[in-house]
C-alpha cells in the first residue's frame, strides 16, 4: 500500500487512544458537518467497549469535542465538557449494553438550534479511522478518508444523474458512490467519496439543481 | 519518477545505486507519492517534531496524571534523579528515558502528541532522537532528516508485517518505534544505510514476542514503562550497529519473523486487556476501580 511518510510518523492526536480518543472525535467532526454544523443538543448513546471504557480513554471529551469542531489534535479537546457548557450547548451521555455491529460504536443525536434532528451511528475501527454506518435510520457506508458528499434527496428518476454530472463538469472523479432509500419514492440518501478536493461552490450548484435535493453536506477528506 | 521499494533489500540497493541515504529516498518517495513539494513535505515534518517537543517538555515539567488517575509523574522523577548525577545505567540513557515517559505520560493526560508509529508506542522515537541529536550537537534539519528515515524502517514494518498491538502485541508497537528510532539514529550519526536496517533489525530481535497487556485496557501501564525500555533498546541496538556489528538474520526477514509470531499469539495477548499482566490480581482490581463492573 501507498503509506505515506505521515501515516507513519503521525497523525498528530491528542492522547491516549487512536481509536477510542482521535476516532471519537472524528466521529463527532462526521456528525456536526451532517447536521449542518448545527449543534444546539445532542445526546451520545454509547456501545460496546466505548460503552465500557470511555472513562479512561476520554472518549467522552473526545466525541463532544468532534461535535464542537474540534480537530483531534485540538489541544481544547480534553476541556470540551467545560467549553460545551459555557458555550450552552446541551449534552447527555448515554450508556447502552445493546451489542453493536463493532465494538467501538456511537449513536449521536442531535438537535439543531430550529429544532432539525439529525442521527448519526458511527464506529471507530482502528487506529483513528472511522466508518459512519447509519443516518437517520437508514443503514448506509462511509468513512470520511475520502472527501464526500452527502446528500439528501427524493428518490425520483433522473436526481443521480444530475448529481455525477455536475461532478463530471468540475472534473472532479468519483471514486466510490452508493444510494440508499427509505422506500420506494421516498427519502434517499446519496454518498459520494471523490479523489478530487471538493470546492464549496459545488455543494451550493448541486443544492440547485433540482427541487428534489434536500440537503448537501460535504465532508472533507481526514 | 516514480519511487517505490517494498523491502529492505530493496531499499539498500537503492541507496548504493544512486550512493543516496535512506531519508533521502523516503523523501523522493514522499514528493512522488503525495505531489506536494519538498519544502511543504518538510514543514509538516518540522511540525510533527515541535509537538514532540513540547510533549516532552510538558511530561518533565508540568504535574502530569491521566484521565483515569492511574498513571503520572514518573517522567520527572526520573529527571529529578538523573539530574542529580548517580544513575546506574547512565546520566544520557535516562535523559532519553525520561523524555520517551514524559510523551507517554502526556498521551494519558490527553495531551498532544504524534502517534510514531502509535499512540501507544509515541514516546520511543522523540525519547531516543531529540535527547541524542541534543548531545551530539545536531541541529533540527538533521533530526527532520532522521525522521524521514525512521519512517522510511516504520513503513516496511508497516506494509510487510504490522505496526497494532492488536495484530502483533508489543512487539509490533514499541518493536517498530525502537527499530524506527534505531536506524533513525544510526543515519544520524554517520552509519550506512546497511547499519541503520541493521540497528533496526537488533532491536525487534531484542523484544520479539513481546505481548500487549494494557491494564483496564488502557494505554497506561505498562506502556509508559515499555516505551521507557524501547528507548533503551534503540539506542544499544544504533551503537551495536554503528560499532560494525551486524544482524544475523537480514532486517527483512525479521519482520516477517515478527509477523509471524505476534500472528501466533493469543487474542488473549493482543490488546484485548485480558492476560499477562491486565489478568492479575492487581490488573482487576485496578480496572474495576476504574470502570466499575460493567
Amino acid at each position: 500500500m501507498d503509506y505515506s511518510v505521515f501515516d507513519i510518523i503521525g497523525p498528530r492526536m491528542v492522547g491516549p487512544s487512536s481509536s477510542h480518543t482521535a476516532g471519537a472525535a472524528r466521529l463527532g467532526k462526521v456528525a456536526r458537518r451532517i447536521s449542518g454544523n448545527d449543534v444546539a443538543q445532542v445526546t451520545f448513546t454509547l456501545y460496546g467497549s466505548f460503552a465500557k471504557t470511555y472513562k479512561g480513554h476520554g472518549t467522552d471529551r473526545a466525541l463532544l469535542a468532534g461535535i464542537m469542531g474540534m480537530e483531534p489534535d485540538d489541544p481544547n479537546l480534553s476541556s470540551s465538557l467545560e467549553l460545551a457548557r459555557s458555550a450552552g450547548l446541551v449534552y447527555e451521555f448515554v450508556i447502552s449494553d445493546a451489542e453493536p455491529p463493532h465494538p467501538n460504536t456511537v449513536k449521536m443525536m442531535i438537535t439543531g438550534s430550529g429544532g432539525k434532528k439529525t442521527e448519526v451511528v458511527g464506529s471507530s475501527i482502528g487506529g483513528g479511522n472511522i466508518k459512519v454506518v447509519q443516518l437517520n435510520g437508514l443503514a448506509i457506508e462511509f468513512t470520511g478518508e475520502y472527501p464526500t458528499l452527502v446528500i439528501r434527496h427524493l428518490d425520483r428518476p433522473g436526481v443521480i444523474g444530475d448529481v455525477t454530472g455536475l461532478m463530471g463538469q468540475f472534473n472532479i472523479n468519483i471514486a466510490f458512490m452508493r444510494v440508499f432509500r427509505h422506500s420506494k419514492g421516498q427519502d434517499a440518501f446519496m454518498i459520494l467519496e471523490t479523489d478530487n478536493v471538493i470546492p464549496k461552490k459545488v455543494v451550493s450548484q448541486v443544492r440547485a439543481l433540482s427541487d428534489e435535493i434536500k440537503d448537501v453536506y460535504l465532508i472533507e477528506a481526514m | 519518477m516514480s519511487i517505490s521499494f517494498t523491502s529492505g533489500s530493496e531499499l539498500l540497493s537503492m541507496c548504493s545505486k544512486s550512493n543516496v541515504k535512506i531519508f533521502e529516498i523516503m523523501l523522493a518517495r514522499e514528493v512522488y507519492l503525495s505531489q506536494k513539494s519538498k519544502d511543504s513535505i518538510i514543514s509538516e515534518m518540522q511540525e510533527n517534531l515541535s509537538v514532540m517537543k513540547r510533549a516532552i517538555e510538558r511530561g518533565l515539567t508540568e504535574d502530569i496524571r491521566s484521565v483515569s488517575g492511574l498513571t503520572g509523574g514518573d517522567a520527572k522523577k526520573l529527571r529529578y534523579y538523573h539530574e542529580k548525577g548517580q544513575t546506574v545505567a547512565g546520566q544520557e540513557l535516562n535523559k532519553a528515558v525520561a523524555a520517551a515517559m514524559a510523551v507517554l505520560e502526556v498521551n494519558g493526560a490527553m495531551g498532544q502528541i504524534v502517534a510514531a508509529p502509535t499512540a501507544g508506542s509515541s514516546g520511543i522515537l522523540p525519547g531516543a532522537i531529540i535527547t541524542t541529536a541534543e548531545r551530539f550537537g545536531k541541529t533540527d534539519e538533521d533530526v527532520i532528516n532522521a525522521l524521514f528515515t525512521a519512517s522510511a524502517v516504520g513503513y516496511l514494518i508497516t506494509n510487510n508485517a504490522t505496526v497494532a498491538g492488536a495484530e502483533g502485541g508489543c512487539q509490533a508497537e514499541t518493536g517498530a518505534a525502537a527499530a524506527m528510532a534505531a536506524s533513525a539514529i544510526v543515519e544520524m550519526l554517520g552509519g550506512t544505510p546497511a547499519q541503520a536496517l541493521d540497528a533496526a533489525a537488533i532491536s525487534i530481535k531484542n523484544i520479539l514476542g513481546l505481548v500487549c497487556d494494557p491494564i483496564a485496557g488502557l494505554v497506561e501501564a505498562p506502556c509508559i514503562k515499555r516505551n521507557a525500555i524501547g528507548t533503551t533498546n534503540a539506542l544499544i541496538s544504533a551503537d551495536l550497529a554503528l560499532a560494525g556489528i551486524t544482524s544475523i538474520i537480514p532486517f527483512d526477514e525479521v519482520v516477517e519473523a515478527m509477523l509471524k509470531v505476534g500472528k501466533s499469539l493469543p487474542c488473549e495477548l493482543r490488546e484485548t486487556g485480558t492476560g499477562g499482566l491486565a489478568e492479575t490480581p492487581t490488573g482487576r482490581q485496578i480496572r474495576e476501580r476504574i470502570f466499575g463492573d460493567i
